[in-house]
């Protein structure tokens, strides 16, 4: 065997051990078994049906929902600002500024929970809501600047030039030319930062208030007992959420961008 | 130098203010704060009074449960670290250099995994290594052994866990130094008599190892801190430091202690950061977002 059909080997390999448990998960939502593993006994959509008919889960899947999107509204704010200082400005000390925004992704996310935890208690303020949407923005922060950065990089200043020499007030050029230039980069960060808080579990174990569920700690309580054939079906959904949005969302960019050209 | 003659823009300052702050109140101030707070006293659940006393250092220094947990949390991190680059080098360097003409469906999936649910990653190992798993029932069914072999709940599983979450990490990091080095370099060595091996030894190698110690600093820092992993995946004596941190906030509701347990992981985790900073700058950690 050559040394490059050993590599391709290995690669398959690997990425067989990347996909081959989430493949699994997928399967087994549609095991019609009471259990949640092996063995199949059949396949059908009832665990799917239950899922819906969950309170518990559905109510979840209410909090993911609305404290992805605000968290992806915040932190997409505030990150696409940032990132057009770095971008479009040149000033000193901007290595140092860059580690600055990149630095909670430094910090163990235990540790930062538990850091915000405590200092809001000290603070009065108690386990909430808030702290969550907080908290999350600041986790998704730094990967959006980065994201966001590294879209804004291609676009060109000449156009804004352009259109101001051309009579456009600085408010009818932001809206008329940098926005829309700006609007790909914005939809990724905020995509970004909504999948960071839909995903997280780590640090909102720490910060949710006691009967709030998002739907990671919604399983993680749920895996108390074992596997549920529910888990499967669940995990599907996030997955067709989570995968799904992005990939079609990547598609019709690439769809719309090349019917232009 | 004409920028000191021109008045300082304050455009970007105006700009960074928000991010700034944000990151001030809700990480600089925290983090010093758990210093602080580790001197308090923890008096009952969830009471604590204000103190400076070393109670709960001392009760860290002193007690061999925190040092083995230490330990471990070092070991394992190392393994998983080492395991992983030893997984990921090659799917890294297959991508980099295939002439495969759907490479980009290679790397699309290579970032997939990072939009599925951890929990979800870290769960399907269950339906793996489970008595009820597929890899017993493959066992069974070829008749190697008679019984299912015991492999979930214990450190194998946590380590198979969290290899499966941060794997890609490491791969994406080393795909980008390996795809950032000139593709003449190679064949230049060979023309100059290197063998193939030693082409890559004495030049594609070295040339990747910015992104080789990236992916690393990575996994460690990642692994080090994390704790839903040996919840889900471990038995009772498979936890890591960042298991005391839940047990001390979570369960016992001893937030002093929760926070001396906080900041030795950030001291010990954060000087592995910043030896790393020292020797590579951050650069290379933004890259693989390019």
């Amino acid at each position: 065997m050559s040394a490059w059909a050993f590599i391709r080997f290995y690669t398959i390999l690997v990425y067989t051990f990347m996909f081959a448990p989430i493949a699994v998960v997928l399967l087994l939502a549609f095991n019609n078994s009471q259990f949640g593993g092996f063995p199949i006994d059949g396949l059908s959509l009832r665990w799917f049906a239950e899922l819906f008919e969950n309170e518990a889960i559905m109510r979840a899947f209410r909090t993911s929902f609305i404290l992805g999107l605000m968290t992806a509204a915040v932190a997409t704010t505030v990150g696409i600002l940032a990132a057009l200082a770095l971008v479009r400005y040149q000033f000193r000390g901007k290595d140092w500024v860059t580690t600055f925004l990149i630095s909670p992704v430094l910090v163990p996310e235990t540790v930062l929970a538990v850091g915000l935890l405590i200092f809001l208690r000290w603070l009065h303020m108690p386990r909430s809501f808030t702290l969550l949407l907080l908290g999350h923005s600041i986790i998704a922060l730094p990967f959006v600047v980065l994201v966001v950065q590294a879209r804004l990089v291609g676009i060109r200043r000449e156009y804004e030039e352009a259109a101001r020499s051309l009579g456009a007030s600085p408010v009818q050029t932001f809206f008329s030319v940098t926005f829309p230039l700006l609007l790909p980069a914005i939809f990724a960060g905020a995509l970004f930062a909504f999948t960071i808080s839909f995903d997280n579990i780590t640090a909102t174990i720490f910060w949710r208030p006691s009967g709030m569920e998002t739907v990671p700690t919604q399983i993680f309580g749920m895996l108390r007992h074992s596997v549920s054939p529910e888990i499967n079906a669940l995990g599907f959904v996030m997955i067709c959420i989570t995968v799904g949005v992005p990939l079609l969302a990547g598609g019709l960019a690439r769809y719309f961008s090349r019917r232009k050209v | 130098m004409p920028d000191t003659a021109t008045p300082i823009d304050k455009r970007p300052l105006v700009l960074l203010t928000p991010a700034f702050i944000a990151i001030t109140a809700l990480v600089v101030i925290p983090m010093s704060f758990i210093l602080v707070y580790s001197f308090y006293e923890n008096v009952d659940l969830a009471v604590d009074r204000v103190a400076f006393q070393f109670g709960n250092w001392q009760a860290l220094f002193s007690d061999n449960y925190y040092h083995s947990a230490i330990w471990k949390t070092l070991r394992i991190s190392v393994v998983v670290t080492v395991l992983a680059a030893v997984l990921g080098y090659l799917p890294a360097y297959f991508i980099a250099m295939t002439t495969f003409r759907h490479k980009w469906l290679l790397l699309l999936l290579l970032i997939l995994p990072f939009w599925v649910s951890f929990i979800i990653r870290t769960l399907s190992w269950i339906h793996i290594l489970g008595n009820q798993g597929a890899l017993n029932g493959l066992f069974l069914w070829l008749g190697l052994t008679d019984e299912p072999l015991q492999m979930m709940f214990s450190e194998f599983s946590v380590m198979v866990g969290l290899i499966h979450v941060f794997l890609p990490y490491m791969i994406l990091n080393i795909y980008v130094s390996l795809e950032g080095i000139d593709r003449n370099l190679e064949p230049a060595a060979r023309t100059l008599g290197a063998t193939p091996w030693q082409a890559f030894r004495e030049v594609t190698l070295p040339l990747s190892l910015p992104g080789l110690a990236a992916g690393s600093l990575l996994v460690f820092v990642l692994t080090g801190g994390s704790y839903v992993t040996p919840l889900i995946l471990g038995g009772p004596s498979d936890f890591l430091f960042g298991n005391l941190i839940y047990d001390a906030v979570v369960t016992e509701l001893n937030w002093p202690m929760g926070a001396t347990l906080s900041f030795t992981l950030l001291v010990l985790l954060g000087s592995v950061v910043i030896l790393y900073s020292r020797f590579m700058g951050l650069n290379q950690l933004s890259k693989a977002f390019g």
